[in-house]
């Protein structure tokens, strides 16, 4: 199988599993207990990740906060800021494309009386940091918006609206789950007051994520406990996963300037390739700011889960922002609608259905790029051979 | 392989779709598409003088659940009265298909609609009035 799907996790270094099995097998100890070796170890390897996440993305060790997964770094960074009787302000703003764990846990703040305001994105994905600017009023307390779309792939202007952010005072948050290990994060240059990153994201296991929180910026835990974390995140550390975490963000900044030309050198093959190939086609998200090895795109006459499993059935792992596909095990259709994202973008909502995501990793290679081009005509001219609409052209 | 959501048999139709395609002397043509989803499906029917379902072919913009309903509501119709085609459920297709995922049965819905507008076209072009068609499935529905 060759899989395209790596903004929806990546397949994990080698190296960090193996430096992970020992916290399994041997230094299986509970990191808050400091007086036998296996905790001790336990608590000082989990330390030593801290400090490489910090490094990886230009902070200190004591700015990380280790959680779960993207989604709870998001949630801990929005509800957990707002909790925090140091932090006022009823007003919230995002952008109309971020992913669920933003976009959901801040249209629930409505009925605790909090206002929204989701910035509208032009049609390849982008904010425009004036419309910031103008969105800031004197009770906005906090800016949430993501770095790098992971469904268009686009990569958002973040140090400029951080620093619309600054100047107006206001604290802000980057989801930036589907930017770790493909651009470079430096939490200073980009302005920002908190930062979320998931270690699935880039080469770590599952499991385990992380937020920056800046120093002197106010959090309030979400889950009451035992106070680890420093109280950000009571509960049980993942240590494992916590270690190949760390692991995996020291490979990323030894590497990474190494397979990202890779990825935009075949990202740009692809993109060449398919664009050449049908002239109903169309691209989605931003051409030059986008995630390196990222291509997405829609095509009329054809809706996205058929091709979807058509490639699956030819062994491409995909992603399709399709409504048809995207939740297909809920209970009835009404969950089934388009795509936000790109309806956002401008795409006509009854043909989002036709939306495709390819996502590579450093471990695809130009056969890959070259098989896929090679199966996509036969796929996509087989599809409008069955499509009602095609001879309509 | 590990099993995807859906049965084998909704997979072995969405490869090898049973009466894909056109008839271009149809007597019956039914186009339905459901706003939900976008996703379009195109009915093209052959009765012959017996009232009985000669031929048939389906064109479908849809899912993978679309696409297997179509084609196995194309069988289930083959050699069928027309009073057989209106009795045929969305139920029934998916029942054919070994199941559906619940999010997915709109999807069976649509064929069984689009079986109704061809045949609704069909008494049009015959002179009669397409009410015929609600009518009897009004009838269907209350004999069982
Ligand atoms: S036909 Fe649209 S989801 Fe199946």
């Amino acid at each position: 199988m060759i899989y395209l799907d790596n903004v929806a996790g990546t397949k994990p270094d080698a190296r960090v599993v193996e430096k992970m099995l020992p916290f399994y097998t041997e230094h299986y100890g509970n990191p808050s207990a400091h007086f036998y070796p296996i905790g001790r170890e336990a608590f000082e390897a989990m330390e030593a990740a801290r400090g490489e996440v910090a490094s990886f993305i230009n902070a200190k060790a004591e700015e990380i906060v280790f959680t779960s997964c993207g989604t709870e770094s998001n949630n801990l960074a929005v509800k957990g800021f707002l909790k925090n009787p140091k932090n006022s302000g009823k007003h919230i703003i995002i952008s109309e494309i971020e992913h669920f764990s933003v976009d959901t846990t801040v249209t629930k703040l409505i009925n605790d009386g909090y206002q929204i305001t989701k910035l509208k994105v032009d049609d390849s994905g982008l904010v425009n940091p004036d419309d910031l600017k103008k969105a800031i009023r004197k009770d906005t307390a906090l800016v949430s918006i993501q770095h790098t779309n992971p469904e268009i792939g686009t990569i958002q202007y973040t140090d400029k609206l951080g620093a619309v952010c600054r100047e107006a005072g206001v604290t802000f948050h980057v989801d930036a789950v589907a930017a770790a290990g493909f651009s470079e994060l430096d939490v200073k240059a980009l302005n920002c007051d908190m930062l979320s990153i998931a270690s699935q994201n880039f080469y770590g296991p599952r499991g385990a994520a992380a937020l920056y929180i800046r120093d002197g910026v106010k959090v309030s835990g979400l889950m009451d406990g035992g106070h680890q974390e420093r109280g950000y995140r009571s509960g049980t550390e993942n240590v494992p996963a916590i270690v190949g975490m760390g692991e995996a963000a020291r490979i990323a900044k030894a590497e990474m300037g190494v397979w990202v030309p890779e990825l935009v050198r075949l990202q740009k093959q692809l993109w060449d390739g398919l664009g050449g190939m049908f002239d109903f086609l169309h691209f989605t998200g931003n051409k030059d700011r986008r995630r390196p090895g990222h291509v997405s795109f829609w095509i009329e006459y054809i809706e996205g889960e058929s091709l979807l499993m058509w490639l699956s059935l030819k062994g491409f792992a995909c992603a399709s922002g399709s409504a048809c596909s995207s939740n297909i095990l809920a209970d009835d259709e009404e969950d089934l609608a388009a795509s936000y994202v790109l309806t956002a973008v401008g795409v006509p909502s009854d043909i989002c259905a036709g939306s495709l995501g390819m996502s590579m990793s450093k471990y695809n290679t130009q056969d890959d790029i070259d098989n896929v081009l090679k199966v996509m005509p036969e796929t996509v001219q087989r599809l409008c051979e069955m499509s009602p609409m095609y001879n309509r052209k | 392989m590990a099993k995807g959501p859906y049965s084998d048999k909704v997979m072995d139709h969405f490869m090898n779709p049973r009466n894909m395609g056109e008839i271009s002397d149809a007597n019956g043509i039914g186009e339905v598409g459901n706003p939900a989803c976008g996703d379009v499906m195109k009915i093209f029917l052959k009765i012959n003088d017996d009232q009985v379902c000669e031929d048939v072919k389906f064109k479908t913009f849809g899912c993978g659940a679309a696409i297997a309903s179509s084609s196995m509501a194309t069988e289930l119709m083959i050699g069928k009265k027309v009073e057989e085609l209106l009795a045929l459920t969305n139920q029934a297709i998916v029942d054919a298909l070994d199941g559906l995922p619940p999010a997915k049965i709109h999807c069976s819905v649509m064929a069984e609609e689009a079986i109704e507008e061809a045949l609704k076209n069909y008494f049009k072009s015959k002179g009669q009035d397409p009410a015929i068609v609600d009518e009897m499935k009004a009838k269907i529905k209350k004999e069982n």
